[in-house]
This record gives C-alpha cells, sequence and structure tokens, in this order.
C-alpha cells in the first residue's frame, strides 16, 4: 500500500510530515511524485528527498523529471530506495536499458499513463501539466512488455480514465496488463474507497496498490485501506 | 561506535545511514581499506549486481580486508548474497564466509519478480541479532536472488519458496531484507547488531 504526494494543482502539504504520517498509518511504501518536473524539464529537488528519507524507515520511491543516469544516482545519494521514470523512459527507452544495468533492476520503477483510445489503451506522455500532455503513440500492454525487457523491476499503471474519479481502480486494464509482465505490477489511479483496494486485489492480482487524492483527503486511512484488503484474504503488513 | 559502510557504487547507501543516523550512529561511506579494517561494525550494502559488486570489491583491494574482518559485519541485501561462496548472478565469486551458491528466486504467476515488498520473518532461531523480533514480524525486500539455506540461517521468509531472510556465523551476519527501510523490526535488528557484545 502506497501513500503518494502528487506536488499538483492542490498543495498536500509538507512532504516530510505527510511522509511520516502515512509511514505512522501503515503505508508500506512512500512515492513522491514531482509530477510537473518532466513538463517544465527540471529533475526532483534533493533538498526536500533528503528530508523525507532522513524521517522515513520504510522504501521511498521518487519521480519526476529523472532523465539522466547521474539524476537518478544523485536521487539514491540522497536517500531514495528506487526510482520511477515516465517520460524520460518514453523519450529514450535505452534509459530504462542504462539505468539498470548501472543500479540494477530493483530500483528501476517504470510508471505509465494510460487510457482508453479508440478501443485500444495508450500511453500518454508529460501528464503533469494540462498543456504539455500528449499521446506517446505507443500501445500500453506493449510498452510495458517492452520496458520489463529493458530491465525495469516494477512496473506502476496509472490508469487515466479512472483517476481523479474515485470510483475505483481500472480493474480489465490493470488484469490485462498483469497478464503481459512477470515483473510487480502497481496499480494506480481510482480508488475512491477502502473497498475499492481490496477489488483491486481480487479482480487484478497488483502486488500493491498505489493512491493518493484518496489518502491526503483523509476520505480513507491507509490503515483502513489495508484491512480492508486483509479482511478479503490477502496478505498484508498491518 | 565507528562504523564503516562499505563504498561500492550505486545504490541506496544513502538510506542505510540515515536509519544508522536515527539510532545514533554516525557511520562512515568508504572504500578505504584501512578505514574498513579499523571500524568497530562493519556494513557491506546492497549494490547492483553481484559480479560487479565483487569486481568493485577487488579493484579497490577490500577482499581481504572483509574477509579477515573479525568484528561484527553485516551485510544487507545483496551484501549478504556476497558473503557466501558463489552466485549464479553473473556467475561470480563470493567472500566465501559462507558456505553455498546464491541462486535466481523462481517468478511465479502468484509471486512475480523481483520480489519487492514486505514478508513475514518465518521460523526464528535465537540469536542476539533477533533480539525483540517476533515470529511473523514483517520486513522489507527487494530481491531477485536467495541465499541456499544453512547451519547460518536465523530466519526465513517465503516468496514462492522458503529462503534465508536472516543469516549468521561467528562475526558474519547478513539480512537478505533492508534492515533500513523494514520499520521498527528493522531498526531493532540495526540496533541488535550496533550492540552485540564483541
Amino acid at each position: 500500500m502506497k501513500g503518494v504526494r502528487f506536488a499538483d494543482h492542490v498543495d498536500a502539504g509538507d512532504p516530510a510530515e505527510l511522509a511520516r504520517r502515512y509511514r505512522d498509518e501503515g503505508a508500506d511504501e512512500i512515492v513522491i511524485y514531482d509530477i510537473t518536473a518532466s513538463a517544465e524539464a527540471r529533475s526532483v529537488d534533493f533538498k526536500w528527498l533528503e528530508q523525507v528519507s532522513r524521517a522515513l524507515d520504510v522504501p521511498l520511491c521518487v519521480a519526476g523529471g529523472i532523465r539522466t543516469l547521474a539524476q537518478a544516482i544523485a536521487c539514491l545519494e540522497h536517500g531514495a530506495d528506487k526510482v520511477s521514470i515516465n517520460s524520460p523512459a518514453l523519450e529514450r527507452p535505452d534509459f530504462i536499458d542504462e539505468l539498470a544495468r548501472s543500479a540494477g533492476s530493483q530500483c528501476v520503477v517504470v510508471g505509465v499513463d494510460s487510457r482508453l483510445v479508440d478501443g485500444a489503451w495508450r500511453v500518454f506522455q508529460y501528464t503533469g501539466s494540462e498543456s504539455a500532455v500528449r499521446p506517446a503513440e505507443r500501445e500500453t500492454l506493449d510498452w510495458i512488455a517492452e520496458a520489463q525487457e529493458r530491465g525495469a523491476g516494477e512496473i506502476v499503471l496509472n490508469c487515466m480514465d479512472s483517476d481523479g474519479v474515485r470510483a475505483g481502480y481500472d480493474i480489465a486494464q490493470l488484469r490485462a496488463a498483469r497478464a503481459r509482465l512477470t515483473i510487480p505490477l502497481v496499480a494506480s489511479g481510482g480508488a475512491g474507497s477502502a473497498e475499492d483496494f481490496a477489488a483491486v486485489f481480487r479482480g487484478a492480482d497488483v502486488s500493491g496498490a498505489l493512491a493518493a487524492s484518496v489518502f491526503h483527503s483523509g476520505r480513507v486511512g491507509v490503515a483502513q485501506a489495508k484491512a480492508a484488503v486483509r479482511a478479503a484474504g490477502f496478505e498484508v503488513r498491518l | 561506535m565507528s562504523v564503516a559502510v562499505v563504498k561500492l557504487g550505486i545504490g541506496n547507501t544513502a538510506s542505510v545511514l540515515f536509519a544508522l543516523e536515527r539510532l545514533g550512529v554516525r557511520a562512515r561511506l568508504t572504500d578505504d581499506a584501512r578505514e574498513i579494517a579499523e571500524s568497530e561494525r562493519v556494513i557491506l550494502p546492497g549494490v547492483g549486481a553481484a559480479a560487479h559488486a565483487m569486481a568493485l570489491l577487488e579493484q579497490k583491494g577490500l577482499r581481504g580486508v572483509l574477509a579477515c574482518f573479525t568484528r561484527p559485519m553485516l551485510g544487507i541485501c545483496l551484501g549478504q548474497q556476497l558473503l557466501f561462496d558463489a552466485s549464479d548472478e553473473g556467475d561470480a565469486r563470493g567472500l566465501g564466509l559462507l558456505k553455498g551458491r546464491v541462486t535466481r528466486l523462481a517468478a511465479t504467476p502468484r509471486s512475480p519478480a523481483p520480489h519487492m515488498g514486505w514478508s513475514k520473518l518465518l521460523s526464528l532461531r535465537p540469536h542476539a541479532l533477533l533480539e525483540g523480533v517476533r515470529e511473523g514480524d514483517y520486513a522489507y525486500f527487494v530481491h531477485s536472488f536467495v541465499c541456499p539455506e544453512s547451519d547460518a540461517t536465523l530466519a526465513d521468509a517465503e516468496y514462492g519458496a522458503r529462503f534465508p531472510a536472516t543469516v549468521g556465523q561467528g562475526n558474519i551476519m547478513g539480512c537478505q531484507f533492508h534492515p533500513e527501510r523494514s520499520g521498527s523490526v528493522g531498526a531493532r535488528v540495526l540496533g541488535n547488531f550496533l550492540a552485540l557484545p564483541w
């Protein structure tokens, strides 16, 4: 179960404080997305990364505009355990191979933003900014298989059609993605209730479920979401 | 207390340093053979792939120092795997401090690899490293290879199959999980390691 801060249109608060709060509520991993970084052609802010990492004793993944090996290494050196790459991997897919070769696949998460267009799930790029977002001219299921082939250790599939709608995860898409992968798949986008978390483990056999706004708004607590997953018969750390 | 964290290349070593800092210890990230040899504790963190990490250890002239170290040494993740004779990952020769060969974790539909997540510590044996850790406590794992079972196994974990989650033999100890990212359980293990009577 993952708590996320989208450094987003709405400021969700001080990242270190928020990360620590989610950790105390039982989040299994904290993911920090500086989602406008790629669209604004900059990388993550190392100062706050280090602050968050110092305060945290659960895994920390960072994402946002990491497009060179040097930037990825700098993230690890400032306290990240994994880096998640999205638009930069689409710009230059070899980046996935390079990162996996130097840092190991376990450090490499590939994030994918995807939505249904004309009957096929397609990848979108620069989704952090409404003016920059555009289709990446790739089909989602092919892209995640390629990312895995290139050395990704985990795929986070953010289903844009359900993102922010709070009507549940996109189980059909996630199930199709699961069938194409041997590496862990993490669901993202759509959580609106504690039961949604149980439903995605049941329906799509994912390795993890990531959520942001539903936790930030206080609508569902991390502990409450995890209790629902455990009640549905899945092993989860409480 | 002087604690050396071996600097091997690219990895989450900062997380390890921060975890030690939370326990009140300012560790040194170093690849200096002499500094390592003189430390009261050595931590070999998990970094990249086995063959690459061993090549770096050889290049830096650290194999001998680590193999001869007589005070408590803790390998984390890949660091634990390097304590063994050899690894299937890049056909690497390890430090040979523990017997056996590291093998690939088999991916199954129910257990996609790498194993990335929290798993229970099982079949705990009494050992100072696990003081205060209970059967079924969760620890955080990130790995694609597993160490062989042996007399050195102190606890197992299960993901697809059972494998050693933590090992210990004399002054040599290892965690397949990441104590620096395993919440209060991990902090307990690191604290125990620092507090070992030696």
